[in-house]
C-alpha cells in the first residue's frame, strides 16, 4: 500500500474537467497513491464566492478543512488550481486569524487542529514522489511532444497561500513532469498569465483577448501542445481559441484556424503510463486525437 | 469631485489591505490582465481609493473585471492585494446597491452563489439557465454549450450534499 492522502476532488472533476478527474485516478491508481475523498464536500466558492463576500470567501473551503479533518490524513490533495488556492486561503485564514476560526468553530461544530495541509495535486507528485519513481511507470514515452506548460494563476499565486512549492513567477515543476514523461518542456514567456477565468461568460471577449495571446505565445515558443493543471485554464483555452474576437455575440469561429490542444497534465501521464484513456481524449474541445496519432503517441 | 475622506479607512477594513500604502509605481497596472479593458486602472483604483472617490469607483465597469488572477498582489512592493481591495469595492456597491458596471458579472457571480446555496456544489446546467435568464444574455455560446452537454461534460441533474444546514449557516454567518 502506498502513501494515502485525502482528496478534494471539486464541482468539475467529473463533469467540465472530466478528463482531469479520469487521468488523475488512473495515475494514482497507477502510482499506489491513495486517495480518500473528503466526506460530503461543498463547492469552494470558486471566482464567484470572493468578489461577493469576505467572510463567505473563506467560509465555504473552511467546511472543507473540516471535513478534511474528519479523515484523518494530514496531506489533501486537490486537483483544481483554483478550489487549491480556497482552501489554502482558508487554511491561512483559520490558523491566523482567531476571531475567523472562533467564528467557523462554532458555526461547522468542529475544533480547528491546524493538522491537514491542502496541496496540490501537482505539489504531492512533484515533490513527494522521487523522478525515479515517476518514471518508472512510463511505457510509452512522449517522444516528439513538444508542449508548454500553462500555470496560470492560482497554482502558484499568490505565494502567502501557496507557500512557495513553486516559484511564483518562474515555476517548473510542471515542466519537470513534461520531460519525465519523454516529451519536450519548450520554454516561452506566458506560463504564469491568466487566462481571463469566469469573465468567460459575460466577457468573452476579454478571454479570446488573452486566450490569443497565449495559444500565439505557445505557437511562436515553437509548442504543439499546452499542458495545465486547472479546469477553468482548461475551459478557455480548449474553448475559446477557434472563436474570433471583438463584440459581436453570438461569437463566429475564426476561418481556417489551426488548432493548439491542451492537456490536463495528469492526461500526459496517463499517456506516458499507457493507462486506459484513449476515450476520454475525445471529450476536449479541441480534439488532442490527431497530434497524438500523427506522433506516434495514441 | 468631493473626497470621502473615511472611504480608504472603510474599503482598507473591508480588504484587509492597507491601501494606504501604495506609492504607485504601478507593478499591478503593468501585470494586469484586464487593464486594457478597464477604463480605471488597479493603481488608479488604489490611488481613487487614497482619495476618496467613492462614488466613481463603485459606478465604474473596471471593478468587475478585476479576474482574480493576483498577479497585483504577488507583485506589489508594499504587499498590497488589488484584488482583494477591488473585491471590498464590489462589495460596498453591491451593499448600497450602487448598480454594477457590468451587469452580467454581478448576475454571473450571483447565479453561482446560488446555485451553492440551492445543491452545496455548483451544477452547471442550472447555473448557466438562471444565468442566462437574468443577464438575458440568451445567445451566446450556444454551440460550445451543446458540444459539453453532448460529450457528457455538463450533467442534466444536480446532486444536493447532505450538509445543507451548515451551508446555510455559512451564508448567514456572512458579513
Amino acid at each position: 500500500m502506498g502513501k494515502q492522502y485525502a482528496f478534494y476532488p471539486g464541482c468539475t472533476l467529473h463533469t467540465t474537467g472530466v478528463e482531469f478527474g479520469v487521468s488523475t485516478e488512473l495515475v494514482c491508481q497507477a502510482l499506489g497513491l491513495e486517495m480518500v475523498e473528503i466526506p460530503d464536500w461543498n463547492c469552494c466558492g470558486a471566482s464567484s464566492a470572493h468578489s461577493m463576500d469576505h467572510t463567505l470567501f473563506l467560509a465555504l473551503p473552511a467546511r472543507n478543512l473540516a471535513k478534511a479533518q474528519q479523515v484523518g490524513l494530514d496531506d489533501l490533495a486537490i486537483p483544481c488550481a483554483a478550489c487549491y488556492s480556497r482552501l489554502a486561503a482558508a487554511d491561512v485564514a483559520l490558523r491566523e486569524d482567531g476571531a475567523f476560526r472562533a467564528q467557523m468553530e462554532d458555526v461547522l461544530g468542529f475544533g480547528y487542529e491546524g493538522r491537514v495541509r491542502p496541496r496540490s495535486l501537482l505539489d504531492v507528485f512533484a515533490n513527494d514522489l522521487t523522478k525515479q519513481v515517476l518514471r518508472a511507470e512510463v511505457v510509452n514515452p512522449l517522444k516528439g511532444l513538444k508542449a508548454v506548460s500553462y500555470y496560470g494563476c492560482l497554482l502558484i499565486r499568490p505565494p502567502k497561500y501557496t507557500g512557495r512549492w513553486d516559484d511564483p513567477e518562474h515555476p517548473q515543476s510542471m515542466d519537470a513532469m513534461v520531460e519525465l514523461m519523454g516529451g519536450e518542456a519548450v520554454p516561452w514567456s506566458y506560463g504564469v498569465d491568466c487566462c481571463g477565468g469566469s469573465l468567460t461568460l459575460n466577457r468573452s471577449d476579454v478571454v479570446v483577448h488573452l486566450v490569443d495571446k497565449l495559444v500565439e505565445g505557445a505557437r511562436e515558443a515553437g509548442a504543439e501542445a499546452m499542458v495545465t493543471a486547472c479546469p477553468m485554464c482548461m475551459a478557455n483555452v480548449d474553448g475559446r481559441q477557434k472563436y474570433r474576437g471583438g463584440s459581436p455575440i453570438p461569437r463566429k469561429p475564426k476561418p481556417q484556424y489551426e488548432t493548439m490542444p491542451i492537456f490536463y497534465f495528469t492526461e500526459l501521464m496517463a499517456l506516458a503510463y499507457g493507462l486506459p484513456f484513449q476515450k476520454v481524449l475525445g471529450k476536449h474541445l479541441v480534439d488532442p486525437r490527431p497530434l497524438l496519432g500523427r506522433l506516434g503517441l495514441a | 469631485m468631493e473626497p470621502n475622506l473615511g472611504f480608504v479607512e472603510q474599503v482598507s477594513d473591508l480588504s484587509h489591505q492597507n491601501v494606504r500604502r501604495c506609492y504607485y509605481c504601478l507593478r499591478c497596472t503593468a501585470g494586469c490582465p484586464a487593464a486594457y479593458a478597464m477604463e480605471i486602472t488597479p493603481a488608479q483604483i488604489l490611488k481613487m481609493v487614497q482619495l476618496g472617490q467613492k462614488g466613481t469607483l463603485l459606478r465604474s465597469s473596471a471593478i468587475w473585471l478585476c479576474i482574480g488572477c493576483e498577479t497585483c498582489g504577488t507583485r506589489c512592493p508594499n504587499e498590497i492585494h488589488a484584488g482583494a481591495v477591488i473585491d471590498a469595492l464590489r462589495q460596498i456597491a453591491i451593499a448600497e446597491k450602487v448598480p454594477a458596471g457590468e451587469k452580467t458579472v454581478l448576475k454571473l457571480h450571483e447565479a453561482f452563489l446560488d446555485s451553492i446555496r440551492l445543491w452545496g456544489r455548483m451544477h452547471e446546467l442550472t447555473m448557466l439557465m438562471q444565468y442566462k435568464l437574468t443577464s438575458l444574455d440568451l445567445l451566446s455560446d450556444l454551440d460550445m454549450g451543446l458540444d459539453m452537454f453532448v460529450k457528457g461534460k455538463i450533467h442534466p441533474l444536480p446532486e444536493r450534499i447532505r450538509g445543507m444546514g451548515e451551508i446555510k449557516r455559512l451564508f448567514k454567518a456572512k458579513d
